[in-house]
Formats: C-alpha cells, sequence, structure tokens
C-alpha cells in the first residue's frame, strides 16, 4: 500500500494547511503539501504519499541500517557505505 | 461473475471480451498484441505481415524496398523535446531505419480539428519541414481532412514511408544468434516521462526531454562500415521491456539484460519513484536496440557512439539458447523474469 | 536519490542475506503486510536470496485489492452520471465491478481523470461549479490524512460540489483477523512501514503480545525489507515477540500527531467489507456525521446497493496468506491483468498481479501453473 518516496525540500510558501513545499526528487520536481509536517524546514527530506508529507526522514536514523550491517562484521568491505545516496556498484 | 469463461477455449469475440476499445488497447502492451493477433493479422492474412516488423520488406522492379506507415496523436501536441510533427517524422523514419532502408519519401496525412489555431497548424507543418531536412527525407505526397469541433485532439497526423534496402542483409528477429549482444543507443524513458510531466492531475516540473530524434543515419552508418546487423527495433510504446520480450517469443531464444547497465537519468529515475513507473516499459521516441554477433560489438559501439543521436550507446545484455524469455539481472544481483504489461502504466499510488 | 538508492546495495543485501541464513535454524512463516513491500520482494527478487526455510506470505496491503465489488459498482455508477468528474488514483481504474470496470466507463464518455492527489480535487471542483467532483478514497491509514485534509478544506472553504466515496481500511483489525483464524499460518509479521508513519505502533503492542507474534515495522527499500526480514527471524529464533522498529528514519513511536488530529476530524472507525475476506469489525473509516455531506455514496443514494463477488476467486485466501497466487485455479487462466477476477490481479501491488509479471515464465517452465 502507499507508494511514500523521500524527496528534498527546496521551497516553500503559504501557511498552515495551505503550506506547501517544492520538493525535489532526482531532479524532478513536485507541489507537495506540508500541513502534517509543520517543522519541515527547505533542505530537509520528507517522505512524501500522493502529494502529503508524511513524514521528515531523520537523517540520523537513516545510517543505522548501515550500523547494522557493520555490527556483521563487514567493516571492511562496507566501509565506502554511506548512506548519501553516492554508493554504487 | 459467473458467464467470464476461459476466452483461449471458446469465445464468441475475437479479442477478449471487452465490448468496446479502451486505451489500453493502443498502450502497446498485451491488450494491443491481442488485437493484432486476433483481429488484425487473421483479416489481412499475408506473408509480409506475417514478419512481424517494423515495416514490410519487399523486392520491386528490381529494388528492395521498406515500406512502413504510423500514426500519430499525442498531448499535449507541444512539448519538451519534440511535437506531432518531430514525431511523426521520425517516428516513420525510425520504423524504415528499423529495416535497415535509407528513408526516401514519406508521405503525411493532417487531421485537424475545426477551430484549431492556424498559427498552432503552422508550428506543427515548420516543424514537419525541418524534421524531415534533418531526416534527409522528402515528404512527397499528402492529405487534409477537417472533422467536427470536439472530434479530433486538435492535429492527428498520419505519415508512410519508403525506403530503400541497399545491402543483402536479414535484419530482423528471424537473424537473430544465441551468443549475440544486446546494445542499447542511449538512455530510456525520457519521452514518457516528458509527456507525463504535463499530462493533467500529474504535472511536475522537470528539465527532462522528449528524446524524439532519426536513428537513420546511425543505423546507415553501421551498414556502410559492414557490421552485420542481426535485428533493430526502436522502443517506441511499451518501452526497452516490451521491444525485448517480442524478440525473445519470436525467436525463443533467451536474452539476459543487466538492469546496472541500463541508462537511466537520475530524473527520469526520480519520476519514476514518485508515479510508480518502471522505466523499462516507458514510451522513447530516439532509441533502439541492435542485436549483432559479440565479435562487431566493440566497432558498432564505437560506430553509435560518435553518431549524435546514438552517442549514448552501451551494451546491456546477450542472448542465449532456450526459452524465449527476457531475464533482468537487478541491481542487488537477483534475477526476475521479464513479463509485458497489459496497456500503459498507471500511476501506482497506493 | 538519496534514501532510495544506498538501500539497492548489492553487497549489503548480500550481507544481510547471510546473516539471515546464518540465524535461521527452523522454517518460519512471515507476512509481509503491505502490497509495497510484496512488490519491492517480487521486483528485486529478494526471496532468491532468503533460506528455503523462511516463507513468506503476501498480506492484504493493498488497498486496490481489499476494496469490495460493490464499492468499485458504486463507483462506477457515480463515474457514470453527466454532471459528475469522478477522480481516482490510476490504479482503481481497471478494477473490475460486476459489470464493467472504470476505463469502461471513461471509454463510454464518463468524465474519469487519473489524479496524483485527493487535493487537486479542490481545485478542479472550484473551476466545475456546475459539476460534481468526486474522489474514490480508498486507502490504508497512510491515505486517510490526504483524504481528510481534502474534506477538511472543502469544508472551510465552502467548496459543495465536492464528495469523496469513502473505502478506508484499518491495519490492525486484519492483522487480528489473520491471526485469530483457524487456519493461521502467519508466524511474524513485518509491518507497513508507512502506515506506521502516520500512526506509530503503539497499537500493536498488544497485539504482539495476545498472539505471541514479533512484529517488526519494516520500510520498502531492498535493505529495508531485508533487515526487517532478519529482526523478524531473530525474534522467531529467540522464542521473543516484540514489536521492533526497522524503519526508524520514518517511523516514529508516536507516528505523526498532525496527522492523527485531521484523521481524527473527518472520519470515524466503522465496519468494513474487505474483499474476498468479508466484514471484519471495526477495520475502516467512514466519515463522521459532521462530514456527511462530504460523503457521496448519500450524495448519490448508491449506499443501499450490494454485489456478490466471484465464487472461483480465492483472493480472499491469498489475502490472508492461506494460498500463493499460482495456486489457484482461475490464475492466468480466467483471471489475467487485462481480465481480472479479483482486485489482487488488478494493482501492480497485488500479490496476484505481481506474480504474474514476475514469475509467471518461470512458473510455467516449472510446470507450476
Amino acid at each position: 500500500m502507499c507508494l511514500a518516496v523521500p524527496g528534498k525540500i527546496v521551497s516553500i510558501q503559504g501557511e498552515e494547511l495551505l503550506r506547501q513545499a517544492r520538493v525535489d526528487f532526482g531532479g524532478v520536481l513536485k507541489e507537495v503539501n506540508l500541513a502534517y509536517v509543520p517543522e519541515a524546514q527547505v533542505g530537509e527530506y520528507v517522505l512524501v504519499h500522493v502529494g502529503m508529507a508524511i513524514s521528515i526522514v531523520d537523517e540520523e536514523e537513516a545510517s543505522k541500517v548501515f550500523g547494522y550491517l557493520k555490527e556483521m562484521g563487514e567493516l571492511g568491505e562496507l566501509g565506502e557505505l554511506s548512506p548519501d545516496g553516492g554508493t554504487k556498484q | 461473475m459467473s458467464e467470464i469463461k476461459d476466452f483461449t477455449l471458446n469465445c464468441p469475440l475475437p479479442i477478449s471480451d471487452y465490448p468496446t476499445v479502451t486505451l489500453a488497447h493502443g498502450g502497446g502492451g498485451k491488450l494491443m498484441h491481442q488485437l493484432i493477433e486476433r483481429m488484425i493479422l487473421p483479416a489481412f492474412q499475408s506473408p509480409l505481415l506475417e514478419a512481424r516488423h517494423d515495416g514490410a520488406v519487399f523486392n520491386l522492379g528490381g529494388a528492395r524496398l521498406a515500406f512502413t506507415t504510423d500514426s500519430y496523436v499525442v498531448h499535449p501536441l507541444f512539448f519538451p523535446g519534440g511535437d506531432i510533427g518531430s514525431l511523426a517524422i521520425n517516428g516513420t523514419v525510425n520504423d524504415l531505419s528499423m529495416c535497415g532502408a535509407r528513408p526516401m519519401y514519406l508521405s503525411c496525412g493532417l487531421i485537424l480539428e475545426e477551430g484549431l489555431p492556424m498559427e498552432t497548424l503552422w508550428a506543427v507543418v515548420q516543424s514537419l519541414k525541418q524534421s524531415a531536412e534533418i531526416a534527409g527525407v522528402q515528404l512527397v505526397t499528402g492529405d487534409t481532412k477537417v472533422v467536427d469541433r470536439g472530434k479530433g485532439d486538435g492535429v492527428f497526423i498520419n505519415t508512410a514511408g519508403v525506403g530503400v534496402i541497399e545491402h543483402g542483409l536479414v535484419i530482423a528477429p528471424s537473424a537473430v544468434r544465441a551468443g549475440d549482444v544486446v546494445l542499447l543507443s542511449g538512455d530510456i524513458g525520457r519521452h514518457g516521462i516528458a509527456i507525463m510531466a504535463m499530462r493533467e492531475g500529474l504535472e511536475f516540473e522537470s528539465k527532462i526531454e522528449s528524446d524524439c530524434a532519426p536513428l537513420n543515419h546511425a543505423v546507415l552508418a553501421l551498414i556502410e562500415a559492414g557490421v552485420n546487423v542481426h535485428c533493430l527495433r526502436d522502443l517506441t510504446r511499451g518501452g526497452l521491456g516490451t521491444t525485448l520480450i517480442e524478440i525473445a517469443e519470436a525467436t525463443g531464444l533467451q536474452i539476459t539484460i543487466e538492469e546496472t547497465a541500463i541508462p537511466v537519468r537520475d530524473d527520469v529515475a526520480g519520476a519514476c519513484e514518485v508515479l510508480g513507473f518502471d522505466p523499462l516499459y516507458l514510451a522513447n521516441e530516439g532509441r533502439m536496440i541492435a542485436i549483432l554477433p559479440e565479435a562487431e560489438a566493440a566497432k558498432a559501439l564505437d560506430l553509435l557512439r560518435r553518431s549524435p543521436n546514438t552517442s549514448g550507446a552501451v551494451a546491456i545484455g546477450r542472448v542465449t539458447d532456450g526459452g524465449g524469455v527476457v531475464r533482468l539481472k537487478s541491481q542487488i544481483g537477483t534475477t526476475r523474469v521479464l513479463d509485458m504489461l497489459s496497456g500503459e502504466q498507471l500511476p501506482r499510488i497506493c | 536519490m538519496k534514501y532510495s538508492s544506498e538501500y539497492r546495495d548489492a553487497k549489503a543485501a548480500q550481507t544481510l542475506s547471510q546473516e539471515i541464513h546464518r540465524i535461521t535454524t527452523r522454517p518460519w512463516t512471515l507476512m509481509e503486510i503491505c502490497g509495497g513491500q510484496t512488490h519491492a520482494i517480487v521486483k528485486f527478487g529478494l526471496d532468491e536470496l532468503l533460506p528455503k526455510q523462511i516463507e513468506l506470505v503476501h498480506g492484504p496491503g493493498c488497498p486496490v485489492c481489499v476494496t469490495p465489488l460493490e464499492l468499485i459498482d458504486k463507483a462506477v455508477q457515480i463515474a457514470a452520471r453527466p454532471e459528475v468528474i469522478f477522480c481516482s488514483f490510476g490504479d482503481m481504474l481497471r478494477v473490475p465491478g460486476s459489470e464493467v470496470d472504470l476505463f469502461g466507463i471513461k471509454a463510454k464518455g464518463g468524465d474519469v481523470r487519473i489524479l496524483y492527489t485527493p487535493l487537486d480535487c479542490l481545485k478542479i471542483a472550484k473551476e466545475n461549479p456546475t459539476k460534481q467532483v468526486v474522489f474514490f478514497a480508498v486507502g490504508f491509514e497512510t491515505t486517510a490524512p490526504a483524504h481528510a485534509m481534502a474534506v477538511y478544506q472543502a469544508k472551510q472553504q465552502g467548496i459543495h460540489n465536492f464528495s469523496i466515496l469513502v473505502s478506508h481500511v484499518l491495519v490492525p483489525p486484519a492483522m487480528e483477523a489473520i491471526l485469530g483464524s483457524s487456519a493461521n499460518r502467519v508466524q511474524g509479521f513485518l509491518a507497513a512501514g508507512h502506515v506506521c508513519a502516520i500512526m506509530g505502533y503503539e497499537e500493536y503492542i498488544p497485539i504482539a503480545a495476545k498472539y505471541k507474534v514479533p512484529i517488526v515495522v519494516t520500510g520498502f527499500e531492498p535493505l529495508d525489507i531485508l533487515q526487517g526480514i532478519a529482526m523478524c527471524v531473530k525474534q522467531l529464533e529467540e522464542g521473543r515477540y516484540q514489536v521492533e522498529n526497522q524503519y526508524t528514519r520514518a517511523v516514529p513511536e508516536g507516528g505523526n500527531r498532525a496527522a492523527q488530529h485531521y484523521v481524527k476530524e473527518v472520519f470515524q472507525v466503522v465496519n468494513r467489507k474487505w474483499r474476498g475476506i468479508g466484514e471484519i469489525g471495526h477495520s475502516g473509516l467512514g466519515l463522521r456525521p459532521e462530514y456527511s455531506e462530504f460523503d457521496a455514496e448519500l450524495r448519490f443514494e448508491v449506499s443501499g446497493y450490494t454485489a456478490e463477488e466471484s465464487p472461483l476467486c480465492i483472493s480472499g485466501l491469498i489475502m490472508q496468506g492461506l494460498k500463493k497466487p499460482h495456486e489457484c485455479s482461475a490464475f492466468g487462466k480466467q483471471c489475467t491483468p487485462e481480465k481480472p477476477l479479483g482486485a489482487p490481479m488488478v494493482s501492480n501491488e497485488g500479490a496476484c498481479a505481481a506474480y504474474y509479471r514476475y514469475r509467471r515464465a518461470e512458473l510455467a517452465s516449472t510446470g507450476k501453473v
């Protein structure tokens, strides 16, 4: 259910329930309503579902899966992995 | 629901059981293939049609010719990277090119809706003219009809084209062999997303331009350099995935492609994430695959990369024995079989 | 894209796969609740990376799939009216009603539009004051806030030619229905991360305790799902049954309080029928009486209509995880994505459609269909 995609807030206008952001998804921009994430700021990543931001992506928590991987003793090999979107095979 | 029968065994209608034509019948997927197989092919039986190529190839008056036709309906008429005029020229030029022909002469039928601004029509005509010049073809015959307001979408265009085949190669799925390599002429999905970005209700801001372009110069460069091309296909509706499946089914061979080798621009990938699309099934208007012997792949890639509309050419996979299916090696190293979609992809929101 | 591509790393997926192999000593049956997770599992071939003892069953978490036949019929009846602009998410258009789907209504001249967001309805309603704009409000807890916002704003702005046809369902009652069934095989759950982004996961704690099942709130990327499976298997192997959160980057324990507030303002909990499963008590949302003027069922007087579902289709068993799609006698025969009998064949996320698209050729080559 519920395809929700993380994107970066580029700009914000309007207030309260009509607070709208332009959100960048890999280079395409979409209008997104921020009524449910009133604290969201430009530069932050939000998870967007059907045109509404439902959550602000927590940067610190986002790296935890990689911490979990490191715990498995793959420290050396996974050294180049980082949650910055730059990881490529 | 009890009246639903297994239509492959016993069905009163020649196609599935939609009593009316739906948009999916023109979407380049399974319903369109059904329509062609169950209604069109049986009605017009001919060995040339049976070849199921992008055009018919035949001998006439001592020359080997390719002949094709295509109709163009696009909304909006003008979109980033092209318009209905450039589509109408390049689409038919490319269909002829996929037969290995040198495109020569095109016809052009215009179906105009009452009330269309002359300015718009002029822009389309200018685009037809320029696109023909760029592709190096001549528009030599045509027709104009006007339909009542509300019965058309501004402009519909049909073009047909004739090209000459100046070599002895058979360029068709039947020539594909196990061991062949699959080359892709550039990044995929830009045309589909450029159009989608302008669709009411789904619109988004992007810098994505359609890949609409003629491929004849690149194809002729391969042929003139003596590359033993086995099969060419332009990737239009249905995209790379559908095209590869058609070839695998036609040849009974297996095609394995590497997801990581297929170029998709970041913004196209981003739009796909948001809408829940798979770029493999997005429409393109200036992309093709070339299937040829592995020994010639490096030379072919080099030639393609020197031609402006195929400068992003890459090898994406290979043909092996057996299966009649397309396998995709995913970016996480697993494998899945690609299947044809039913019609156009629908935005996947939930 | 940041927060997507790095969670699709092949080497990291292998590491997680090895970890799951290492900790698995017995057969376990897990259910991923959400159709989006099913889609990712099939698209990325994640079950190839799992030990044979781990069986994944696909849960009922696809709103397109669980919307009952009679609601599709109601949508079709409303969309066929000449004064109506009927708006919907894309994949609802192909869900078959008793006679016809919404695409069929469009083919007959109905004004049926695909929208990305229900909020656009307000603009369409303002631009078309002589028309009735209706949105097909399907979805789980994730989507309810968007529908709540559309209705709330319509009321605030005095937009009277807008209404929604509500088919909202809730995850926890469905989980309880599955766990309470005598045929239940599910031993652990991957809970739907995006539902939890809204609702948090406090309400799963009593379910985990009552039925002694581990529940892991899980994301949607390959690494998320593999890690969710690893966490769930670890609990099973250790005999624990707790609620854990794999998807911490998007899911705070309490969820999104602002969204919850507006959902509560506009909607109330009601009984809902689930396609293939039947009625489940307190398993859905309906508009509160204060917002009943926005209820399309009342406005177009279709609330009394009922319809029976195809006896051939075993979507209920599939959505409860009791059968796999290819075990259905109609799979790939009477029922295909072109002419689906049941909703799981319709949506891209539907378990049957996902099987049909990615697995049919494989199953055929091994003689399974």
